[in-house]
């Protein structure tokens, strides 16, 4: 049997075993020690010894991340509407976003700690910053790419400017939405960790620095296995739901 | 309906420098049905976009508008090239299109009877991309019947369609829109001569009225007289080449 004649599924495992295979090797042959680079069977130990711990601040980090994500994605999508639908709004507002991706923003997690403070909110902001800009743009662009037929057809069916908007517009641009949201599954993360980094004392990236601190490498590995997998659930889910709303609007 | 108006149009349009039609003077009958007949490219679709104010991209220099001298916005309904179906609607949803986008109850089960009429009645539940491009072009002509409107502009509605189902549906918009003021662009002299009270052909170089039969239409394909006109209207075109 070739490789391409597996299943999906198969295919994942195989490249895991193969991927955990190489660490091993690593570890073994350069003869590393536990606090440079712990084995996968050490790994997989600590994750299970840790469980309890690894969950309570696992909570954390998903629900930080899924409101961040939720937020995000709404407040994107209705900025995107507005740029689209106000000539004023586009000329005044859209030079202003683009020019705040200037701004690194992870640069702006310290002064989302200070403004929000150690909780969850400032977290949550970060993971909402980091998936606006992709969230609105892929939207946006998608909204002013109506083919000019329909808004021909609508404009002699006489359809006022919001019935347009809302009935055709805003479906035909649902593809530039999902892929917006595609990236936000990813980035949303990303932000939740930064903004623990940088002050908390709760969630996964806060366990990570603590566990360095103490050169509990493994322990550090435990949570970015946890994060990872977490990462790659939300992405699925997020896939299967862009896929869902593209078959009902196809 | 209200009382359909005739429509006119006089002056000649350019793209950017280049001309696209010369001076001309469209005159369309109020009730009538007329058909605009010429080779690709010479402006006959700027002409029916002018008159639904969706002309982008082209100076025209002139007037045009309607005999009762009233706005033809709110008055007609067009049916263009392209069958612009709504991919996330069923076909039930997409005949209706216009009711909703004027947020109005439409008449109730009357796109059902028109995808009837068109024989579309198993596919009501489809979405257009399960149908072929004939269908699809089916149901955007009964979504523009569906609109009811005293002007109706046809941009090439029935250019997809096999040679019978493309004489069942001349017979049913010739049937439906009997009385309104019709605008039909086409490449097919055939098609011109079975539907046209008036028949226009626009070339590169000019606009000819050529003088259509008295009798009522749709016009049996195969009379004398059809067959003749469309001999006659296919030498006209290829003479202006």
């Amino acid at each position: 049997m070739t490789l391409s004649g597996l299943k999906t599924w198969h295919r994942v495992a195989l490249s895991l075993c193969v991927g955990l295979a190489l660490w091993h090797g690593v570890v073994v042959v350069f003869d590393l020690p536990k606090f440079i680079l712990p084995a996968p069977q050490l790994v997989a130990e600590t994750l299970w010894k840790s469980r309890a711990l690894l969950a309570e601040h696992a909570v954390i980090t998903i629900f930080e991340v899924i409101a961040g994500l939720v937020l995000g994605a709404t407040i994107g999508g209705l900025t995107a509407i507005w740029l689209a639908s106000s000539k004023t709004a586009e000329v005044l507002v859209r030079p202003l976003l683009v020019f705040s991706q200037t701004i690194p923003v992870f640069a702006l997690a310290p002064l989302l700690t200070l403004w929000l403070g150690y909780g969850l909110l400032s977290k949550i902001a970060m993971a909402l910053l980091i998936i606006f800009f992709p969230v609105t743009s892929a939207f946006f662009d998608a909204l002013v790419r109506t083919p000019s037929g329909w808004l021909g057809l609508a404009q002699v069916m006489g359809a006022s400017k919001w019935q347009i908007m809302r009935q055709i517009r805003i479906p035909a641009a649902l593809p530039g939405f999902a892929s917006g949201l595609r990236l936000a599954a990813v980035y949303a993360p990303i932000g939740a960790i930064i903004g623990e980094w940088v002050g908390a004392s709760k969630g996964l990236g806060y366990l990570m620095l603590l566990a360095n601190g103490r050169a509990k490498i493994d322990l550090m590995f435990a949570a970015l296995v946890v994060l990872a997998f977490f990462t790659l659930l939300l992405h699925t889910c997020v896939d299967r739901f862009c896929v869902k709303i593209l078959n009902q609007h196809r | 309906m209200t009382t359909p108006p005739g429509l006119f149009l006089r002056g000649s349009a350019r793209i950017d420098a280049k001309p696209l039609f010369g001076p001309v003077d469209v005159t369309l009958p109020a009730g009538r049905w007329t058909c605009l007949l010429g080779p690709s490219g010479v402006g006959k679709s700027t002409i029916l976009k002018l008159f639904a104010d969706l002309a982008t991209g082209v100076s025209f220099d002139g007037t045009f508008g309607s005999s009762d001298g009233a706005p033809l916005a709110g008055r007609i309904a067009l049916m263009a090239q392209e069958d612009l179906l709504m991919p996330w609607l069923d076909l039930r949803q997409n005949v209706s299109l216009g009711a909703r986008l004027r947020r109005e109850r439409p008449p109730s089960d009357l796109a059902e009877t028109l995808l009837a009429e068109v024989g579309l009645t198993e596919h009501i539940r489809k979405h257009p991309a399960e149908l072929s491009g004939g269908q699809r072009q089916r149901v955007a002509l009964a979504r523009t019947l569906m609109e009811d409107r005293p002007v109706v502009l046809l941009d090439e509605p029935f250019s997809a369609l096999d040679a019978r189902t493309r004489a069942d549906m001349q017979d049913l918009a010739a049937d439906k829109l009997a009385g309104r003021t019709v605008l039909h662009v086409t490449h097919d002299p055939g098609e011109a001569a079975r539907l046209g009270h008036q028949i226009l052909v626009l070339t590169e170089t000019q606009l000819i009225k050529v003088p259509a039969p008295h009798s009522a239409i749709p016009r049996p394909v195969d009379s004398a007289e059809v067959l003749d006109l469309q001999a006659r209207l296919l030498n006209q075109l290829r003479q202006d080449s």
